[in-house]
């Protein structure tokens, strides 16, 4: 198992190389000129000339990506060409905020998520059930940002009990941090407690109808200890794999969320970056959360060895 | 007392707390991120918002757009107005305590014109050499006289950073700039805030009535106008006109209405490529006359701003010293539109409006294809995303394109770019001689009464070419706390600090 675990995390070079191969190329894709938009509102063919020489635009996009390559492989990722940042520095700067708001988020969907698809699978077709399957509806229906707002309209503006925007470090001032995170953590971990409950459902219920399950009914064994010990266990292998692709996905950045709670994270400043044909940023961005993903990915494989001790081999 | 009443009250106090140290401090919200902090480099408008606080410039602009004293205390033109000499503010020192003075207004202004990726080369383009006379006296010499020297010089053309930090700084100087401002750079986190604190040596510390200043960029207006609501925000600009009525009914706000100096209007193609003959809009200059007709300029207003722009036809507005009288904004006329069309010998012409992707300018583009269905215009609309149609603008890819100028404090930077032959942003590829020498004439006479006659005889010439059919010009909307007073409402929608107090 360890060969396998160094293994995984020796492909994680190839993949990255392959993935930031992969961007450069769909950046240069996209219509629009980076050095027009960097010349601004006046359009001074001089300043679109030394942008273009700048960023090495005049050259193959084999050689560009050659540059990029280069300047990473010493620690260098570049600059945000809009506001002259270093790369490097706003990832830094960004990162953080986003995975303290996707670890949130994970924790308030796992925390409604997988409880209420237990007690609907258990109680099938109850009231229970019922309740719970309207409120995964309207979990997955309601859009992000209308939630967000709304939250804003009656937290914020009417009640005054949470701020409307900003973020404060947690090392700086915890109870500022949780009262600016809390109200975007609802409403992105309602919206995944709603998928993960519909999958810990159909998880369970297959897993109940089991055989295994029988038998330990059969056994005489507490009803609580079948469905968490024996079933819940076995019901949880899918609900692993959604979970950290969900994760992986709030890595990337909840753009809109962001946007509505005025949260400094990786969804707004790569939105912007794309808008604006800020390549090294995307570039930059892309990596990161590519090598996220893939590291997820691997725990969640790990955590099934965990819950699954017959794949222990 | 119950546990729920506690937490309520502690709630509370942990709200009032923090606003006596806020008396202290504004919190403004702008519409988006700025860019470089620069003024050399910088390219948006929303960074001049940041820069009024930062950078001082030799000239400013009231609110009836007159050239005031900043650092410069007066100027004098030379008597062939080819050169300009500006007397000095004493005893005004940059953030890093360096010494505000002539040398200091030639590094700046070379700087300017010659940094590469500069920005400001276009604008001091006439300047070719730099005299200092004495430690408070420079002189600007001239290739040839140009008015619009002055409102470069009130703007980011005229902004003083420091030599000694710009050196040590060079082309990074943006991320930590040193100017000579009522406040000095703290920090500033890309997308989350940027924070100033007040300069204890600025010239004017009077006026000034704020410890710290605190941006932040919140693209969404809904948003926005929320953290002025719950009290986060003292102070937003751009406010969407939507939410105006609202806002005035609150008596914790207040509304500030400024009509801008720039315009919204709809450019086209009448030479910038082969799509220009294509099309009959290009092509046949009664067309486009037919389509400015077939449009009720009052009813865009309403329908789009909410009211809160004021219709024109001009690169300035009808209030501006600068609108030709000559050339009235003409009234809807969709009768005579019918009989231009047919005199052109095209009654159901057709073409592309390109368009942004933000709200406004979709509505524009639903608005006009609306009112000239009724000619029988039949406009097809293309929504695309800035980068792209920049794009397509520059290579001549469109027919017509609703496009926004934000607008100069001096009107040859509302129209010089647009109409000169092959300049920068003529997107509708419009070259006349005549109205090349026209707008030169306008750069180098110095009045503006002799400069009017040059733009009197454009602007008859644009109402029978049209290249641009100007819609109207937006009111800046800015919404602060009512308790925010000496709010100077300039039509650059520049927020200045000078005088501002928190009651």
């Amino acid at each position: 198992m360890f060969v396998y675990f160094v293994r995984r995390l020796a492909s994680l070079v190839p993949t990255l190389v392959f993935v930031s191969i992969l961007i450069f190329g769909l950046q240069q894709l996209l219509p629009g000129d980076p050095a027009q938009m960097l010349a601004g509102e006046d359009q001074r063919p001089e300043v679109i000339e030394h942008y273009r020489q700048k960023l090495h635009l005049d050259k193959p996009i084999v050689v560009q990506y050659g540059y990029w390559m280069g300047g990473v492989l010493q620690g260098d990722l570049g600059e945000s060409t809009r506001t002259q940042l270093p790369v490097l520095d706003l990832i830094l700067q960004k990162l953080p905020v986003t995975v303290e708001l996707a670890l949130l988020s994970m924790f308030i969907a796992l925390l409604i998520g997988i409880p209420t698809g237990v007690i609907s699978a258990v109680k099938r077709g109850s009231a229970w059930d019922h309740g719970a399957t309207v409120f995964a509806l309207s979990g997955l229906s309601m859009p992000n940002f209308w939630l967000g707002i709304m939250m804003i309209l009656l937290f914020s503006v009417e009640l005054g009990w949470l701020p409307a925007s900003g973020y404060v470090s947690p090392f700086e001032n915890l109870g500022a941090n949780i009262a600016a995170m809390i109200m975007p953590a609802i409403v992105l971990g309602t919206a995944i407690s709603a998928v993960l409950m519909r999958h810990t459902r159909s998880s369970m219920l297959q897993v109940l109808a089991a055989d295994y399950v029988r038998t330990a009914r059969a056994k005489g064994l507490n009803e609580r200890v079948v469905v968490l010990k024996h079933a819940l266990r076995n019901a949880l292998t899918p609900v692993i794999t959604l979970g950290a692709l969900e994760l992986g996905a709030l890595l990337s950045g909840a753009v809109l969320t962001e946007q509505v709670f005025t949260i400094p994270g990786f969804g707004k400043l790569i939105i912007d970056a794309v808008f604006n044909r800020d390549y090294a940023v995307v570039q930059g961005v892309v990596l990161v959360t590519a090598t996220a993903y893939i590291l997820l990915n691997l725990m969640a494989d790990m955590a099934y060895f965990l819950f699954n001790p017959r794949l222990r081999h | 007392m119950k546990p729920r009443s506690l937490a309520l009250v502690g709630a509370a106090l942990l709200t009032v707390v923090p606003m006596f140290a806020q008396a202290q401090v504004l919190r403004v919200g702008l519409a988006e991120d700025p860019d470089i902090l620069d003024p050399t480099l910088a390219r948006t408008f929303v960074g001049r918002i940041v820069f009024s606080a930062l950078c001082d410039k030799l000239l400013d602009v009231d609110e009836k757009m007159a050239i005031i004293p900043q650092l410069a205390t007066s100027y004098q033109w030379s008597a062939d107005s080819k050169s300009l000499t500006l007397k000095l503010r004493t005893g005004v020192t940059f953030h890093d305590g360096e010494k505000f003075d002539a040398e200091a207004v030639k590094f700046n202004i070379e700087r300017h014109k010659t940094m590469a990726g500069s920005n400001r080369s276009g604008e001091l383009r006439p300047v070719t050499t730099v005299d200092v006379i004495d430690p408070s006296t420079v002189r600007l010499n001239l290739s040839a006289p140009f008015a619009p020297l002055l409102a470069a010089l009130a703007d980011r053309a005229g902004m003083m950073v420091s030599p000694k930090a710009a050196k040590a700084g060079g082309a990074n100087f943006g991320t930590a700039p040193v100017c000579s401002g009522a406040f000095k750079f703290v920090e500033r986190v890309a997308q989350d805030k940027i924070v100033f604190e007040k300069y204890a040596n600025y010239w004017n510390k009077d006026a000034i009535h704020f410890n710290r200043i605190v941006y932040t960029p919140i693209p969404d207006a809904t948003v926005r106008l929320a953290n002025l609501r719950s009290g986060q925000l003292d102070f937003i600009e751009r406010a969407a006109s939507s939410d105006i009525v609202k806002i005035a009914a609150d008596p914790k706000l207040k509304v500030s209405k400024i009509t801008e100096i720039g315009y919204q209007g709809i450019t086209i193609n009448t030479g910038k490529s082969d799509k220009a003959q294509a099309n009959p809009l290009g092509r046949d200059a009664k067309v486009r006359e037919a389509f400015e007709l077939s449009l009720d300029r009052q009813g865009i207003v309403q329908v789009v701003m909410d009211g809160e722009a004021v219709a024109g036809n001009q690169w300035v507005a009808p209030s501006s010293s600068f609108y030709a009288k000559n050339a009235p904004m003409p009234k809807r006329d969709v009768a005579r539109a019918k009989a231009l069309l047919k005199e052109a010998g095209v009654t159901n012409p057709s073409f592309t409006l390109m368009t942004a992707t933000t709200s406004d300018a979709q509505k524009i583009a639903q608005v006009v294809q609306a009112m000239a269905k009724e000619a029988g215009f039949d406009v097809k609309i293309q929504s695309t995303e800035f980068a792209s149609s920049l794009k397509l603008a520059d290579q001549g890819d469109f027919e017509a394109y609703v496009l926004a100028w934000s607008g100069r404090a001096d009107p040859d930077g509302n129209v010089y770019s647009f109409l000169a032959c092959k300049q920068p942003l003529n997107y509708s590829g419009y070259c006349k001689p005549e109205i090349d020498s026209l707008l030169n004439e306008a750069r180098t006479k110095l009045t503006t009464a002799d400069r009017i006659k040059a733009y009197e005889q454009v602007a008859a010439q644009m109402q029978k070419d049209r290249p641009i059919v100007y819609l109207y010009h937006r009111n800046w909307l800015w919404a602060y706390n009512s308790k925010l007073t000496g709010v100077r409402e300039v039509p650059d929608g520049l927020l200045r600090v000078e005088g501002l107090k928190l009651n």
